[in-house]
């Protein structure tokens, strides 16, 4: 083991996995010089800012037997290249009756908390969750984003990495080995008997602070990371809820049609997970704005320890 | 190249026919009038060459080597046709002849060719690429990114804009600030080239000296091809109207690439009238092959419709 932060086990899983398999290379308007000095410019490419391009010469190479990494940047930047996702990656498979496989990994940055004003402080992926044909992944610490980031290269389908801004300096144990993490399959942080926490993201550390403090007043919580939006482990989350009987999903987005939402929609559906209920199901969000620039505004609207812990108790109260 | 001309002419004729009558399914954007192009163009291509076609791209594909069987069970919707009944008239591909498929996003395929173009620069060979699109292509981005991009790189790609006049309904002056497609060129450093896109052996000869750069490593050539399409933009069930000035659709009427080409091979002695009568014939013979075999394959299962989204 050895300790690597978010961003440093993301740039391991890129240079190990091209130096496993030479038809990996990647794109970047900002390709990182120590994966440029390792494999050279034409595997490590510097693109002009022209996303939409980018994004179409992945589809194409990819098409033809290679396997690209397309470093959009922000998520911000990545819609500049939405209509080659929406249009062209996710649907060229199948309107072409599945002749060729399309592998490409879409690595994009995310999130608010910094201070960045309402276009770089967003989250996207649940317009990318809702494409079919696109896989989409989410790692909170180092050592799933190294797991996830391996996985999704190996993967033989278009994937979209979506890593936490916020949490680029966190450091974690990451293996040394070929530690894969499978894509599909939720995390439990912190098991827990009395209510379910399903926890996007960075939201994974609000959430596990408030399951600390509510441990203190006598409170199990469980806290689930999904890890990937897209296919979700919808069994992971049932089965918690069949402990817990409560379920709050944390999720800096805004809550229509978000990935909230989704996972509300997973468990309504299930008659036996329904159930099993003893108190509403209960979405913390952002309100429905765009992310304010200033500390104090931007601090009211983002899900937090406080909301979590806050929501937590108002569910205790049904029982 | 005759005879793939007159191919693509009846096919797409026959197409409008059976999409009249109900047994194609969709929109069918025809390409009849502009032969000369798809046939100049992939005369010079290898099947390890890839094309990347636009809405229009029935001639593409037959010019690249595509089976007529299978294109036309696919407009069937049928369960033999190329893209299994998933993709119709505007998604046709044989990545196996290197047809990277037909495309419905106005110039949503360019960069898909620059990838093919990066592709066989990551390959190591001496494969080009050749993206086609319409004059319509030029107002997106993406027609702008990839030539920039393509000059930056030097990617083995031919630029093929078929510049039939009309984007829809709209004339070529009124949705392009330039003088001409060709003189965009300039700005990305690149060979620019315009041709009559109605005579088959001026496209090819373009296309030759596009393609020997290309393969030698010299980059991008951005070769435009004046011409015009015969009918409608898109057919459907009730066809739009045909707003172009008739003026203009006599004068390319007169301009018709395929006579044109009859009477370049009569007057040189490559064929007679006779000779190009059996082409005609059987041509005729191979598309009723076409319609039989399309005809006789069945329909996809309604729950293939959930299959080949991901690989497994």
């Amino acid at each position: 083991m050895t300790t690597l932060s978010y961003a440093a086990a993301l740039e391991s899983a890129m240079s190990e996995e091209m130096r496993r398999d030479s038809r990996v290379y990647t794109m970047a308007t900002s390709p990182s010089p120590a994966l440029l000095a390792e494999h050279g410019p034409m595997r490590v490419k510097r693109m002009p800012i022209s996303e939409a391009t980018m994004t179409g010469i992945a589809v194409g190479s990819a098409g033809c037997g290679y396997r690209p990494v397309v470093h959009w940047g922000s998520v911000t930047f990545a819609f500049m290249a939405f209509d080659q996702v929406v249009n062209q990656a996710c649907k060229i498979r199948y309107m072409f009756g599945g002749q060729r496989d399309f592998p490409i990994v879409f690595r994009a940055r995310y999130g608010n908390g910094t201070r960045s004003a309402a276009q770089h402080s967003q989250t996207g992926y649940a317009l990318y969750a809702h494409l079919a044909g696109l896989k989409v992944v989410l790692p909170s610490g180092a050592a799933d984003a190294k797991g996830l980031l391996k996985s999704a290269i190996r993967d033989n389908n278009p994937v979209v990495c979506f890593e936490a801004g916020r949490g680029e300096a966190l450091e974690e144990e990451v293996a040394e080995d070929d530690a894969l993490v499978p894509i599909g399959v939720a995390s439990v942080k912190r098991p827990g008997t009395d209510v379910t926490i399903v926890a996007l993201g960075y939201m994974v550390y609000p959430a596990l602070a408030a399951a600390d403090e509510l441990a203190a007043e006598g409170t199990s919580v469980e806290v689930i990371d999904p890890r990937t939006l897209v296919p979700l482990d919808v069994d992971t989350i049932r089965k918690s809820i069949h402990k817990t009987g409560r379920l709050i999903v944390v999720d800096e987005s805004a809550p229509i049609c978000s990935m909230a939402s989704e996972i509300m929609a997973v468990v309504a559906e299930d008659w036996d997970t329904c159930r099993k209920l003893r108190a509403p199901v209960r979405r913390v969000c952002m309100p429905a704005v765009p992310v304010p620039f200033s500390p104090p505004l931007e601090d009211f609207v983002l899900p937090d320890q406080a909301r979590i812990a806050g929501t937590v108790r108002e569910l205790l109260g049904y029982s | 190249m005759y005879r793939q001309m007159v191919l693509i002419r009846h096919f797409e004729e026959l197409a409008l026919k059976l999409r009249q009558e109900g047994l194609i399914h969709g929109v069918v954007h025809s390409y009849s009038g502009q032969e000369a192009i798809a046939v100049g163009v992939c005369a010079n291509l290898r099947t390890t060459d890839r094309i990347v076609s636009n809405h229009r791209g029935h001639g593409h594909c037959i010019a690249k080597g595509a089976d007529i069987k299978r294109m036309m069970a696919e407009l069937f919707g049928r369960r033999d046709g190329y893209c299994k009944g998933k993709g119709g008239s505007m998604h046709i591909a044989d990545f196996d002849v290197g047809m990277l498929g037909a495309n419905g996003i106005v110039a949503g395929g360019l960069p898909i060719a620059a990838g093919a173009a990066v592709a066989a620069q990551l390959e190591g060979s001496d494969a080009v690429a050749v993206g086609f699109f319409g004059d319509g292509a030029t107002g997106e981005g993406p027609f702008h990114e990839s030539l920039n991009i393509s000059a930056l790189m030097k990617l083995p790609v031919i630029w093929v804009c078929e510049n039939n006049q009309y984007a829809g309904d709209t004339p070529i002056e009124q949705g392009l600030a330039a003088r001409s497609v060709a003189d965009l060129a300039a700005g990305y450093d690149i060979p620019g080239k315009a041709v009559d896109g109605n005579d088959v052996l001026a496209v090819y000869a373009a296309t030759r000296e596009a393609v020997r750069r290309a393969r030698e490593g010299a980059g991008p050539s951005l070769l435009e091809c004046k011409t015009w399409r015969r009918h409608v933009h898109a057919q459907r069930d009730v066809p739009p109207p045909d707003r172009r000035p008739p003026d203009l659709m006599a004068y390319w009427e007169a301009r018709d690439p395929i006579p044109a080409f009859e009477i370049y091979l009569q007057q040189c002695g490559f064929l007679n009238a006779d000779q190009m009568a059996d082409v005609r014939l059987s041509i005729d013979r191979d598309l009723d092959e076409a319609v039989a075999f399309a005809d006789a394959s069945p329909y996809p299962a309604p729950e293939d419709a959930l299959e080949d989204v991901f690989a497994p």
